[in-house]
């Protein structure tokens, strides 16, 4: 359809909506497994020895196979986070959130997930309670269907 | 043994909201001010390189199908190269890498996007895996809001210091982007106008973060033998470097940030640079956020880690500073990705050949241009310099 933009020029609105089937493979299904058994896995490099998690197949610097399988710390250190403010189209997590990168123990790398159970209705003070260094834990939701959003949030430990 | 490979041309839109146009007629507008300015044609150029950022910020796939009578590259080699924001630099590297290896002798370099046409932060999602990045990613901002606290953390540096040097070097950048006539955003802002804005991704607000733009720019590179044939003033490429970290976010340590001090390490070994911030004249660092800015004068040897907020705070990298960084208003007032580092290449060639108008940096003879792109994960240096 022919419309007008904000400037008053002629446009073409377009949508291009595609599905998708993503294969998770051996190493992905078994991570999100461990999820619904409330459980965080890594896996551990025989060359360099890290610990990665999510699970991985391969060390991505060794280039070997990844096939020693850990379980990880639920609790973990906070390496990063910032407070998102805003929201653009098809955002899958609504905004305000904290992300965050978090060193769980056992692992040599940063995990990417949520912090939550933190007021945020002022983004200006959030600051005050998250800091960066600070040890926050999985909280699980009670229905797990294995997939990332099986954990609800990391908290904050006092 | 490489040939020396020098930019003879360069070609910049108006950046901003250019909906009085198709995007391929705005490509082509990149291209005839390249041609004009190296007063060259299209029957002069061997090759073609061409790239953008995903095909979902403007929803039309392979663009340079699209844009192949734009670039006027009928009957000519094409090809693309993409690295998200570096793609940019990739292209102009690749650009080099034709000309220095002997198969093409003149070779025309096009990056362009047209963001306000879709959703750029929608697109820049998509760059995020989706079984567990994308549900906690929030575009850029997000990735570069928590490398500023995960840097600030690192040195000990006080979030009210961090918070000055980065709202000083957004009313910097934005005063330049007064001289520049290619700028998107023209406003001049106070301090207290950045470090009271409304946060986007905190720590980020509104005036730390680039505009979403859309325009081209379009560079040409030739073999020496053809630039002792041209009259214009060459602009030398003197050293490249490029890196990339792994995919996942987390794996390296994006303060220490190995991966730029690698690419900064194989440029200024190319290019016989000890001491960059004494001997480059001008820097065009990509600078999409203003935190990250500081990051990268640390990482590039500007200064020590930890100092780039004092630095900045007292001027060095201001304009009549040490070594202004950024004169053009740099990615933080115009940002259409997909030419935005090439945008730094071509203003590094407006510097060292003393054409930058407005915003020239006087007596510049060595400039370093800078792309990064992915989820933090590729940058890329251009040094070109005045001398062969």
């Amino acid at each position: 359809m022919i419309t007008r933009d904000k400037k008053g020029n002629p446009i073409l609105e377009a949508e291009a909506r595609i599905p998708y089937e993503l294969a998770l493979g051996p190493t992905v299904h078994r991570f999100f497994e461990g999820f619904k058994q409330r459980k965080i896995l890594g896996t551990r490099c025989h060359a360099c020895g890290r610990v990665l998690v999510p699970a991985r197949s391969f060390c991505p610097r060794c280039f070997v196979d990844m096939n020693e399988w850990v379980e990880v710390s639920q609790e973990g250190r906070v390496l990063s986070w910032a407070v998102t403010n805003y929201e653009y189209f098809g955002m899958p997590t609504k905004p305000p959130f904290i992300q965050s990168l978090i060193l769980l123990g056992g692992t040599d790398c940063g995990f990417m997930h949520l912090i939550g159970g933190v007021d945020l209705s002022d983004v200006d003070r959030v600051g005050r309670i998250v800091k960066t260094g600070m040890t926050v834990r999985a909280v699980w939701r009670e229905s797990r269907t294995g997939c990332i959003m099986d954990i609800q949030h990391f908290a904050p430990v006092d | 043994m490489a040939r020396a490979v020098a930019v003879v041309g360069v070609g910049q839109t108006r950046y901003g909201n250019r909906s009085e146009m198709t995007y391929p007629d705005l490509v082509r507008e990149g291209v005839q001010a390249a041609f004009a300015d190296a007063g060259l044609g299209p029957e002069d150029v061997d090759g073609v390189v061409f790239g953008t950022m995903p095909s979902m910020m403007e929803g039309v796939a392979m663009t340079h199908f699209y844009f192949a009578d734009a670039l006027r590259a009928v009957g000519k080699p094409l090809m693309k190269t993409e690295t998200c924001g570096t793609t940019g630099m990739s292209l102009a590297i690749t650009g080099y890498y034709w000309v220095a290896s002997g198969m093409a002798d003149v070779v025309l370099v096009v990056g362009s996007e047209k963001m306000h046409e879709g959703d750029s932060q929608a697109t820049m999602s998509t760059v995020a895996e989706p079984f567990f990045f994308r549900p906690f990613t929030s575009g850029a901002p997000g990735i570069f809001s928590m490398l500023a606290q995960m840097w600030m953390d690192r040195h000990g540096i006080p979030e009210d210091k961090a918070r000055d040097a980065a709202a000083r070097v957004s009313v910097d950048h934005h005063r330049d982007a007064l001289d520049n006539p290619y700028a998107h955003i023209k406003k001049a802002v106070t301090m207290e106008e950045v470090k009271g804005a409304p946060v986007i991704v905190y720590p980020s607000r509104l005036w730390d973060i680039c505009p979403n733009s859309d325009g081209a720019c379009a560079v040409i590179f030739a073999c020496e033998e053809k630039v002792k044939k041209m009259s214009g003033k060459p602009a030398w490429v003197k050293g490249i470097g490029f890196c990339g970290d792994e995919y996942w976010f987390g794996d390296s340590d994006k303060v220490s940030w190995d991966g730029a001090r690698e690419t900064a390490r194989q440029a200024y070994e190319m290019a016989g640079i000890r001491d960059p911030l004494k001997e480059l004249d001008v820097a065009e660092i990509y600078n999409p956020f203003t935190y990250v800015e500081l990051q990268h004068y640390e990482c590039f040897g500007f200064c020590e880690a930890g100092t780039a907020p004092d630095r900045v705070l007292d001027g060095t990298f201001s304009r009549g500073g040490e070594l202004p960084c950024d004169p053009s208003g740099g990615v933080l007032c115009s940002n259409p990705i997909g030419a935005t580092a090439l945008v730094r290449v071509a203003e590094a060639a407006l510097q060292v050949t003393g054409r930058a108008g407005e915003r020239q940096v006087e007596g510049a003879r060595l400039a370093l241009s800078h792309g990064l792109g992915g989820v933090a994960q590729f940058n890329g240096i251009m040094i070109l310099g005045a001398e062969q």
